[in-house]
């Protein structure tokens, strides 16, 4: 017990005398986990109510079966209707549709309608089946009827009873809301109609998006499965609803795994900086431990004194954390969605849950990272031989260990090695660990690179001038290098992330926007409402599209989505006129495209996005088969175009070949090219006066332009936060570290103003320091930052999301915020010294601590 | 092994630094129970390097040092430290107090580390003169006022032996001496032997004896050698 009281005594005493690198820690960890937490939650809530709101869709589905392309035959219904093994086949058709008024550029503008039979719905997907007014129990085969989920209504305004007006391609359709869809999941945002209206009057007649089947008792599903894989046709896919998982869980992995290791990088930043408080606050305190062993103190009792401080201190920091990172959680999620802007998850709106066990889990991680930031510090407090330690000035020789450069410079070396292994799972997790150990072998060079840059600079200078403050100044550096590079340490790493994210950010930024210049050179594209429709623009429509005035040029474009693995996502096809003979004219092309004499008769050329390459190994000169069509047909890759806009894979085709296998007429875009003097509003003057022309949209380049950099900005807002706190955290730990120094240095003030110099000049003397320790710790940080920068732009992004980019580095913002960053420095080291020297003149020189 | 009943025994003591000076060669000493005893010498003839290793902080290279009929100096580190907690008491020319107790706090700690009642840490106080000053802190103290509270947790837990390094290193003549009596008298009062280390003459004319420590060993000063 007395052993406690001793321990208590001592924990608050120094808490109470350090306040401010109290609270300093405590903040760093605070954030740390609280990022760490807030996105993991976020992720969770995320995911966790796509997957339930994609479970209420399939329902009680033992298989689902689809198609490559979006729709089939509804001819396919009867075979799997009276297959033997199944006991009920329930069609669905799956709708995109347009609402008036709801513009473009609100990511969640379409309502997805599902076409059902409600009669075999019943038994598989009871959520879809919806509820009619009282006495009205047929609305639920009438062809004007749709049933919308609540949160549908609320977005739309709309209740039971009343009209609403849908729009698919150049079709507008009049529908009366005849009930609700009670047990739609929560903020899930989705209708349903009879299937046989809904493919009447969306003119889908005759389509199916998929069939889900409930197979008899006793059935063998693997066999089941692939019996039926091999019954069906090629284009046909047979899932479950696992499969829909992991393809929900592919699609924003690479995306929140990269957020997650910025939380952890924001977490790492927190436990360095509470390592640096431990550090200097075991130094200062190294007589105290000294005395405390004279006095009989054990070895492990200074060890289990100081961890149990850094524990405590863990354990605060951490539940604060998780405080802070729940309403970091709840604010993003209200503000950006639970994507974070990403695009990943629309039609829902998710809710954070708690969970204890991933509280519990980031509480461990924030005390053991603490734990392991004070271990160090501790065991060099225990080890110490307590005579010597007595002493004032034995610090530097305790630091004394970390001059030599031998381990940081094998950090240094192994995250080069790392650089050069390729992706696991699709992650670039080498390039991670390259990071890590750039930024760990990084901050432990400082203090042999401090020391060497230090004391050459001292001897320089000691030839050139004799001013007493400089001197004084760099005397210190030159000779407590240790001190120095641990107060240079929050500063390395805050900037070193900084200049990272700002090169990275930068660089992907500017790359987006030649990318958008490069890929919309039209003066105008034209749309159906709903882009992603399977159905757009007639041939006839078409023809009057190309008929109007004052067009020079007229490009029409026909997307789809095709699924090539039931476990990934969608990938997208893009017929357009390419120009064969220099794809590059039409496409941001990377790599040597194919000659038009090396391309086979035989074989249909298609061009494909650097995600198809890493994702389905599409090298170029690679044969391919797309399902497009029964008959059999190769395609090959005939070069690889860059594509920010589908990071799941896109592939572009000449629309003739397209047509030609196919057979399909429609398009769903036009790029239109303007005769000379006409202005796009006048162009679209004349579109509009089309028979269909209220159900175009157009896109003028720059508008697309300004809008994809304003989703770009928004997808990266949460890194701008990130780099906000790290240098927040980064400024705090220079507080806390020059304010630890400076208190343990007022002897030397004391002694100072003794021999007549004055606080002013001591407080220039602290600026200097302050602000030469800032300037080198920036210009290491920038070299730093740099490399990380690169692995970020050149592996990480690549493997991520399969897409290169540009460096641009934005030397302008950088020199900026290097400027901004040493003057903060000068003015916290000056902040921070002024209460050491503002103590007793005559009293300072006589304490010995 | 014959039981050693002397407070203090050294016997054939030596010690050379890393640096290859020999600071002490072949050194024997025995200190009785409550015997007072103060050490000169040059500065760098080894004085504290003595000290050091009679409270076991520091291993002689050859030699033995007894402590409470125990062999200190064979003893590992978690021995070492026990003894010292139990048996010694420290008073140091930089005071050496911890900044963030308060003075009771600071003269508890032998206590506590010994489980020992806190009462005598209050008693302490008052016998060094500073009653009412419980909850001070120690920057509120001069530094004659702090080498008292030094003295005090030096004696709190009744060690059998005390050793002061330069007691009066840092005060005024006056307080010096003030300090000094009071540190005889509570030796003295509490049974234990004491050892100070000093330059001074006038601090070493508080103790019993004076020793003079030089390359030859530990020699007795007569009195009429004294200045």
């Amino acid at each position: 017990m007395s052993r406690s009281l001793l321990s208590r005594w001592l924990l608050l005493g120094e808490w109470q005398a350090h306040r401010l690198q109290i609270v300093v820690a405590l903040i760093a960890i605070a954030l740390g986990i609280a990022m760490g937490f807030s996105i993991h939650l976020i992720n969770t809530a995320a995911v966790n109510d796509f997957s339930a709101a994609a479970k209420s869709l399939s329902g009680q589905s033992d298989f689902q079966v689809r198609a490559t392309q979006p729709t089939f035959d509804e001819m396919l219904y009867p075979l799997l209707a009276q297959h033997e093994s199944v006991a009920v086949a329930s069609p669905i058709l799956e709708i995109q549709a347009a609402v008036p008024g709801v513009p473009e550029t609100d990511k969640n503008n379409t309502l997805k309608i599902l076409g059902i039979d409600v009669y075999h719905a019943a038994a598989v997907t009871p959520d879809l089946v919806g509820v009619p007014a009282e006495g009205r129990a047929f609305d639920m085969l009438s062809d004007d009827a749709i049933f919308l989920s609540p949160a549908a209504m609320e977005w739309l305004a709309v209740k039971q009873g009343d009209q609403l007006s849908l729009r698919l391609g150049t079709q507008t359709v009049a529908l009366r809301v005849a009930g609700g869809l009670v047990r739609a999941h929560a903020g899930q945002r989705i209708a349903v109609m009879d299937i046989g209206a809904a493919q009447w009057r969306f003119n889908h007649v005759g389509l199916l998006s998929r069939i889900d089947l409930k197979l008899k008792q006793g059935v063998n599903h693997p066999s089941f499965k692939a019996a039926l894989e091999e019954e069906l046709p090629v284009q046909y896919l047979v899932t479950e609803t696992v499969d829909q998982e992991r393809r929900i869980h592919n699609m924003s992995r690479a995306y929140r795994i990269n957020l997650n290791v910025l939380a952890l990088v924001a977490l790492f930043t927190g436990a360095f900086l509470v390592f640096s408080t431990q550090v200097l606050s075991t130094l200062r305190r190294r007589p105290h431990f000294a005395l405390l062993r004279v006095l009989g103190l054990t070895r492990n009792q200074i060890l289990l004194q100081i961890l149990r401080e850094g524990g405590l201190l863990g354990m605060m920091g951490s539940l604060l954390g998780l405080g802070l990172g729940y309403v970091f959680a709840a604010t993003a999620l209200h503000v950006y969605g639970g994507d974070l802007g990403g695009g990943f998850f629309p039609e829902i709106k998710p809710t954070i849950q708690m969970s204890p066990l991933a509280a519990l889990l980031f509480f461990i991680l924030g005390v053991s990272v603490t734990l392991l930031g004070s271990l160090l510090p501790a065991w060099e407090a225990a080890q110490a031989h307590p005579a010597s330690a007595l002493k004032s000035g034995s610090e530097e020789m305790a630091l004394a260990k970390l001059r030599t450069p031998w381990p940081a410079l094998i950090c240094l070396l192994l995250a080069a090695v790392l650089t050069h292994l390729p992706p696991v799972a699709e992650l670039p997790l080498f390039g991670y660990f390259a990071i890590a150990l750039l930024l760990i072998g990084g901050i432990a060079w400082m203090p042999s690179l401090t020391a060497l840059f230090f004391s050459g600079l001292f001897r320089v200078f000691n030839r050139l001038t004799t001013g007493a403050l400089a001197t004084l100044a760099l005397a210190r550096l030159a000779n407590a290098p240790q001190q120095a590079a641990i107060a240079l340490g929050g500063v390395l790493v805050s900037f070193s992330l900084m200049v990272a994210m700002a090169i990275m950010v930068t660089s992907f930024r500017i790359s987006v926007e030649d990318w958008l210049t490069r890929i919309l050179p039209a003066d105008l594209y034209v749309r159906t409402e709903v882009r992603q429709d399977a159905l757009g623009f007639t041939l006839q429509e078409q023809q009057e599209i190309a008929a109007t005035a004052s067009i020079e040029r007229i490009d029409f474009i026909r997307s789809l989505q095709l699924t090539l693995d039931p476990a990934r996502p969608t990938v997208t096809l893009i017929a357009r006129p390419i120009d064969q003979a220099d794809p590059g004219h039409t496409l941001p092309m990377i790599d040597n495209a194919l000659n038009p004499a090396e391309i086979p008769l035989e074989a249909i050329p298609i061009w494909v996005s650097e995600a198809m390459v890493d994702l389905y190994d599409y090298q170029v000169g690679k044969r391919v088969a797309l399902p497009l069509s029964e008959a059999q047909q190769d395609y090959i890759v005939a070069g690889v175009w860059r594509d920010y806009g589908r990071q799941y894979g896109a592939i572009q085709m000449q629309l003739t070949d397209y047509k030609k296998i196919t057979g399909e007429r429609h398009v769903n875009e036009v790029a239109l090219w303007l005769q000379a003097g006409v202005a796009p509003e006048e162009m679209i003057a004349s579109l509009k006066a089309l028979p269909f022309g209220e159900s175009l949209t157009f896109w003028q380049p720059n508008v697309i332009r300004a809008i994809s950099l304003k989703i770009f900005d928004r997808s990266f807002a949460i890194t701008y936060l990130l780099e906000l706190m790290a240098v927040g955290v980064g400024l705090l730990g220079v507080a806390a570290s020059f304010s630890a120094q400076a208190l343990r240095r007022v002897k030397e003030f004391g002694m100072l103003r003794h021999i007549g110099v004055t606080r002013g000049q001591i407080y220039r003397m602290l600026a200097l320091e302050g602000g030469l320790l800032a300037g080198f710790g920036i210009t290491i940080g920038f070299l730093l930052g740099g490399s990380i920068s690169l692995i970020l732009i050149f592996i990480v992004n690549p493997h991520s999301f399969h897409w290169t980019m540009e460096l641009h580095p934005p030397w302008q913002w950088l020199l900026i915020m290097a400027l901004a960053m040493m003057m903060a420095a000068a003015v916290t080291a000056l902040l921070a010294g002024r209460h050491a020297v503002a103590g007793n003149v005559i009293r300072t020189v006589k304490e010995d601590w | 092994m014959m039981k050693n009943t002397a407070a203090l025994e050294l016997r054939g003591i030596s010690k050379t630094y890393a640096n290859g000076r020999q600071v002490l060669s072949d050194l024997s000493y025995a200190l009785a129970a409550g015997e007072y005893v103060a050490i000169m010498g040059e500065s760098g003839v080894g004085k504290s390097t003595l000290l050091n290793l009679i409270a076991g902080l520091d291993i002689p290279d050859t030699g033995e040092i007894w402590v409470d009929g125990v062999v200190l100096s064979a003893e590992d580190d978690e021995a070492a430290t026990s003894l010292r907690r139990r048996d010694f008491g420290f008073v140091f020319q930089a005071f050496h107090v911890l900044p963030h107790l308060t003075l009771l706090q600071n003269v508890a700690l032998p206590l506590l580390l010994n489980h020992l009642p806190f009462d005598r840490a209050q008693q302490m106080l008052v016998a060094v003169g500073l009653q009412g000053r419980e909850q001070d802190f120690p920057r509120q103290l001069s530094g004659g006022e702090l080498q008292r509270v030094a003295i005090a947790r030096a004696l709190v837990h009744r060690p059998r032996l005390v050793l002061a390094d330069e007691p009066t290193g840092n005060l005024d003549p006056d307080t010096a001496q003030e300090i000094l009596q009071l540190m005889r008298s509570e030796i003295k009062a509490n049974g234990a032997a004491g050892i100070i280390v000093t330059h001074s003459q006038a601090a070493a004319a508080t103790a019993d004896q004076i020793l003079l420590l030089s390359k030859t060993g530990l020699q007795p000063v007569l009195s009429h050698q004294r200045v």
